[in-house]
């Protein structure tokens, strides 16, 4: 939490007018990692209505994956720029896999059970991977990687790392404006992949309507089993994110991003991509401020009030739906 | 009359410890009209849905040209061309149309798909009329037509309609009614359940009524509609 205290720290010191812009920035950043992870909670209740508590712990992993694939890679010069991307793609393609595995040996099973048992499973999952990451990493914290800088030299020929951009007054860190940038990209993809492609509809059909779809000639499992792949892999890149961002890597590493992020999606509209999004953007701004403006003890206090202010006021979040029927 | 192109025999369905459907057998012609009808909880729908794969069998099987289905999951069934309208309709609200109906061609070919909605247009031009809109905006007889048009987009050999009647205004009852002779007559072979018997016995070639998860009665159409019995319990008196 480094990254916050400095934040509380310039503003007492007094930072110029650019300190709102700032916070927005960050707040902006860490809100799109909260959207990333929300975005596969979300899926996943669309369709399994269920609620994936493991979730959180699916980021952990992807993160530990990152960090050991990075630390062997061993690349030649020109290719070291690529270490980074390689690294999250080892993380997207165990994460995938764990995810598919889960579903199948854990939630699969109970298909047709109450969802309460379906919900203990989940919370049982969690901490199997909680302490599975225990006994093969350790509780000792790794330190993640800088991933995101740029190593050159300045004009004495001393090597330097550049961390952040300046604009004017405002720096933006390089995580920061790649955190942005792939959660604008993942939101697009989405889009395009629910909206326009055929598994992508038969996602929503699915969601929507199980019996009916699977008399359209949908495999209703195996789009279940596609969502939790696609949740998954996004989990891992909200753990690399993160763990670029909060560079403390331990194995309850993905417990409060994961509650902070399932309350996103509530605090969006659980089942609504876009409500995924907005409600992971606004929780990562909201935070930022309750830290900066109020106490950073206080702000996850803040966050939650927030959250059962809007939830007594429009109780299917933001963008949520009733669900109306039509007979 | 031509060998039967789908045979339920022995059918025994349970809810649990409620044994729904005892020993039903029925079968379908090429060609025909076959209607189920039978008082609420008769066991019609629970037929359907056990022949549709929705629902399993304990006993007995399902041939659908020279298949058994027993062994086929459900979301394959509707690829060996028999598709199922559910009751209640059951369309994707919160999706378009043009995408219900797309859903309705899941296991066919993609290239097909165009030509095959211009087909479904030009039967319920409402339908194209509100291709972009969404389904949950459709008023009941609006959600019926893209029903039956998104079983249609399956090009199925065996129609199975579920109380396609059913909350319809009774203008529109008649619509459905001549949509399903229409269909008909354009060579659809059609299982027909519904509580509205009179309309379902007056357009079907065959019947059987279900009482209690039994057929007790089976004829023609136009048989059962002038048997004594069947007007006192069905088609009040």
């Amino acid at each position: 939490m480094n990254f916050i205290i400095q934040f509380v720290n310039s503003l007492t010191s007094g930072g110029g007018g650019y300190q709102l812009l700032n916070h927005i920035i960050n707040g902006i950043s860490l809100g799109s990692v909260y959207a990333i992870i929300a975005l596969g909670y979300t899926m996943v209740y669309g369709i399994a209505k269920m609620l994936n508590f493991a979730h959180g712990d699916v980021i952990m992993v992807g993160a530990y994956v990152c960090f050991y694939a990075f630390n062997a890679m061993k690349l030649p010069e020109p290719l070291a720029m690529c270490a980074p991307l390689l690294a999250v793609c080892a993380a997207v393609v165990v994460c995938t896999l764990l995810g598919v595995g889960i579903e199948k040996l854990a939630y699969k099973p109970l298909r047709a059970a109450p969802s309460l048992a379906v919900l203990i499973t989940a919370i049982g999952v969690s901490y199997f991977l909680q302490n599975a990451a225990l006994l093969l990493w350790s509780s000792s914290p790794k330190v993640f990687p800088s991933f995101f800088v740029i190593r050159t030299t300045d004009a004495d020929g001393e090597s330097v790392v550049l961390r952040s951009v300046q604009l004017g007054a405002v720096s933006i860190s390089y995580v920061t404006i790649v955190t942005i940038v792939s959660c604008v990209v993942i939101m697009l993809w989405l889009t395009w992949f629910t909206g326009r492609t055929k598994m992508g509809k038969a996602m929503r059909a699915c969601s929507e309507d199980k019996a009916a779809a699977q008399l359209m000639g949908i495999d209703v499992n195996a789009t279940i089993s596609l969502t939790f792949a696609i949740g998954s892999g996004l989990a891992a890149i909200a753990g690399a994110l993160l763990c670029s961002a909060y560079p403390n890597l331990v194995p309850t590493t993905g417990s409060m991003p994961g509650i902070k992020a399932f309350t996103a999606a509530v605090f969006g509209g659980i089942g609504s991509i876009p409500g995924a999004f907005l409600g992971g953007l606004l929780l990562g701004v909201l935070e930022i401020f309750a830290k900066a403006y109020i106490s950073v003890q206080l702000s996850d206090a803040v966050v939650f009030a927030v959250l059962i202010v809007v939830l007594l006021v429009k109780p299917t979040g933001l963008l949520g739906r009733a669900i109306r029927e039509k007979v | 009359m031509s060998e039967p192109i789908l045979k339920a025999e022995d059918l025994n369905v349970y809810y649990g410890s409620i044994h729904a459907i005892k020993g039903v057998s029925f079968e379908v012609c090429e060609g025909e009209i076959v209607t189920l009808i039978g008082a609420n909880g008769a066991g019609k729908s629970t037929t359907l849905n056990a022949v549709a794969g929705i629902l399993r069998s304990r006993t007995g099987s399902v041939t659908f040209l020279g298949e058994n289905l027993r062994r086929v999951p459900c979301h394959k069934i509707v690829g060996r061309g028999l598709a199922l309208v559910p009751e209640g309709r059951r369309i994707f609200l919160q999706m378009t149309v043009e995408e219900n109906l797309e859903m309705g061609a899941f296991a066919q070919p993609p290239a097909g798909i165009p030509a095959d909605l211009e087909k479904v247009y030009d039967l319920f031009p409402r339908l194209k009329e509100r291709r972009k809109q969404i389904g949950g905006t459709l008023s009941g007889g609006e959600q019926q037509m893209l029903a039956m048009g998104r079983a249609l987009m399956s090009h199925p050999k065996l129609l199975m309609l579920d109380e396609p009647s059913m909350g319809l205004a009774p203008i529109l009852v008649e619509q459905v009614f001549d949509i399903i002779r229409n269909l008909h007559s354009a060579g659809s072979t059609i299982l027909l359940v519904e509580q509205n018997a009179q309309a379902a016995l007056s357009i079907a070639n065959r019947g059987y009524v279900l009482e209690t998860g039994k057929v007790v009665t089976t004829g023609a159409g136009k048989e059962l509609l002038a048997s004594p019995e069947i007007k006192k319990a069905y088609l009040g008196g």
